[in-house]
């Protein structure tokens, strides 16, 4: 039930924000973040949005794991 | 998206999966408290693919499992007013109260109405001024401040048909219940990820500084799952427990304060009852004597028969990891997400419906 789902913020008027989820677009309530732009991807939850994703820190992730799952190859091609 | 394919990516997966074989030879389990992430580890068949030595139990963070046989006969009571309209996320309809459910109830008659959001029971308020709308608001922390939010705008525009009846929880006073449970030995916890979205990770120190455990906030790709349960081994490889943040792109240690400002204007803490588990103190929220004229506790004078559970049932033990679904003699048998008999085979994200749809280990 937690479950919150990523969407782009395509419009703003207000404390609502029209916000694109997998192709549909949906009204959301913006009462719970501070400063979001046009072009913003957030994660909405039951009807509002309580945050703006990361996209830096889902990037630097990435780039983490790729780098733990290189060192492994290069660890089995050693042996 | 943005970057999910990355997150399902079956070469980062079976990249990180042979480092989770390798990290320790030790037998731990890991508990994932979030209902979400049970269906996440069930769909993508990682519980199968982990290494013998670490297993993955689900714990009670599926709000609609654990939400009191008695609130749900409150509820029936009050959905029963003539005046009212009662409003709740479609997952509550069919919990088995003691007698009834929701569903049956609206079948004989109460005006009971599904909603994605406590957004949409204002606007069924402002569209009857003759009803009394009142929000059955179970959930966690990700949840609440959409509630308090919402009782905000009815403040505001001092709308006075719109009531809440809340049941919500907050997650780590179970976490801990749960460590302090002996039947239960938990290594480390997958700490839900849009709960802490929220909260941030404070509230969870006290699982890595009291009882030398780790806590790592997870997403909910499979990729995320793996890294996370491989940052719970290393840590206790490494002899550090600490709370971790693997979900960064969604979490930050602070969490989200202007949605904990708005939740603590409205919401005080209460104890709370936890279906099949116990009365969890400081568990739960109430709204604050100051705004019982939106509170259905304080608005209706509710009486209901003295409840029972369901014999047989061990959803508390399932929430509480001690027991596996299959090892409920009702599963699959007289319980079945057609005609559930307890509250984890009702929701989507319960771990009995998760056992029954995607496998039966």
């Amino acid at each position: 039930m937690c479950v919150g789902i990523p969407g782009k913020v395509t419009a703003i008027n207000g404390r609502m924000a029209t916000v694109e989820v997998g192709g549909a677009q949906r009204e959301i309530a913006i009462d719970l973040l501070d400063g979001i732009r046009i072009g913003d991807y957030i994660i909405a939850h039951a009807g509002f949005a309580i945050h703006k994703v990361d996209e830096e820190e889902a990037l630097k992730t990435l780039e983490i794991i790729r780098e733990l799952t290189c060192e492994i190859d290069k660890y089995d091609g050693a042996l | 998206m943005k970057h999910v394919d990355e997150y399902r990516d079956s070469e980062i997966a079976s990249g990180l999966l042979d480092k989770i074989n390798k990290a320790s030879g030790r037998s731990l389990k890991f508990m994932e408290v979030c209902g979400s992430h049970t269906v996440a580890i069930f769909k993508s068949g990682i519980r199968d693919l982990l290494p013998g030595n670490i297993s993955l139990v689900s714990g009670p963070g599926c709000p609609v499992c654990v939400t009191a046989v008695e609130d749900i006969d409150r509820a029936v009571e009050i959905a029963k007013i003539p005046e009212v309209i009662l409003a709740t996320f479609g997952d509550m309809m069919r919990v088995p109260g003691s007698r009834t459910s929701l569903q049956k109830a609206r079948a004989e008659g109460a005006d009971i109405r599904i909603v994605y959001s406590p957004f949409d029971a204002l606007k069924f308020a402002q569209a009857n001024p003759a009803r009394k709308v009142v929000f059955f608001a179970a959930g966690f922390e990700t949840t609440s401040p959409a509630v308090a939010a919402t009782l905000g705008r009815a403040v505001e525009e001092r709308l006075g048909n719109f009531i809440i009846f809340s049941v919500h929880k907050t997650i780590p006073g179970a976490m801990r219940a749960l460590l302090d449970t002996p039947a239960l030995k938990i290594d480390g916890f997958l700490c839900p990820g849009h709960v802490s979205t929220i909260i941030g990770t404070t509230p969870y120190s006290f699982i890595a500084e009291e009882y030398g455990k780790p806590a790592v906030v997870s997403g909910f790709e499979p990729v995320d799952i793996l890294q996370s349960t491989l940052m719970m081994i290393n840590q206790i490889e490494e002899d550090r427990p600490a709370v971790e943040i693997q979900y960064k792109r969604a979490v930050s240690l602070d969490g989200n304060p202007k949605a904990r400002e708005v939740v603590d204007r409205f919401f005080e803490t209460s104890d709370s009852n936890w279906r099949g588990i116990a009365v969890i103190p400081g568990s739960g929220l109430k709204l604050r004597a100051e705004y019982s004229v939106y509170d259905a506790e304080k608005v209706f004078d509710i009486t209901i028969d003295v409840p029972k559970d369901t014999k047989g049932c061990a959803c508390g033990e399932v929430l509480q990891g001690i027991k596996t679904p299959p090892e409920c003699r009702l599963f699959a048998k007289t319980c079945t997400p057609e005609n559930p008999v307890g509250a984890c085979m009702v929701s989507y994200e319960g771990s009995c419906a998760a056992y029954f749809k995607y496998g039966r280990r």
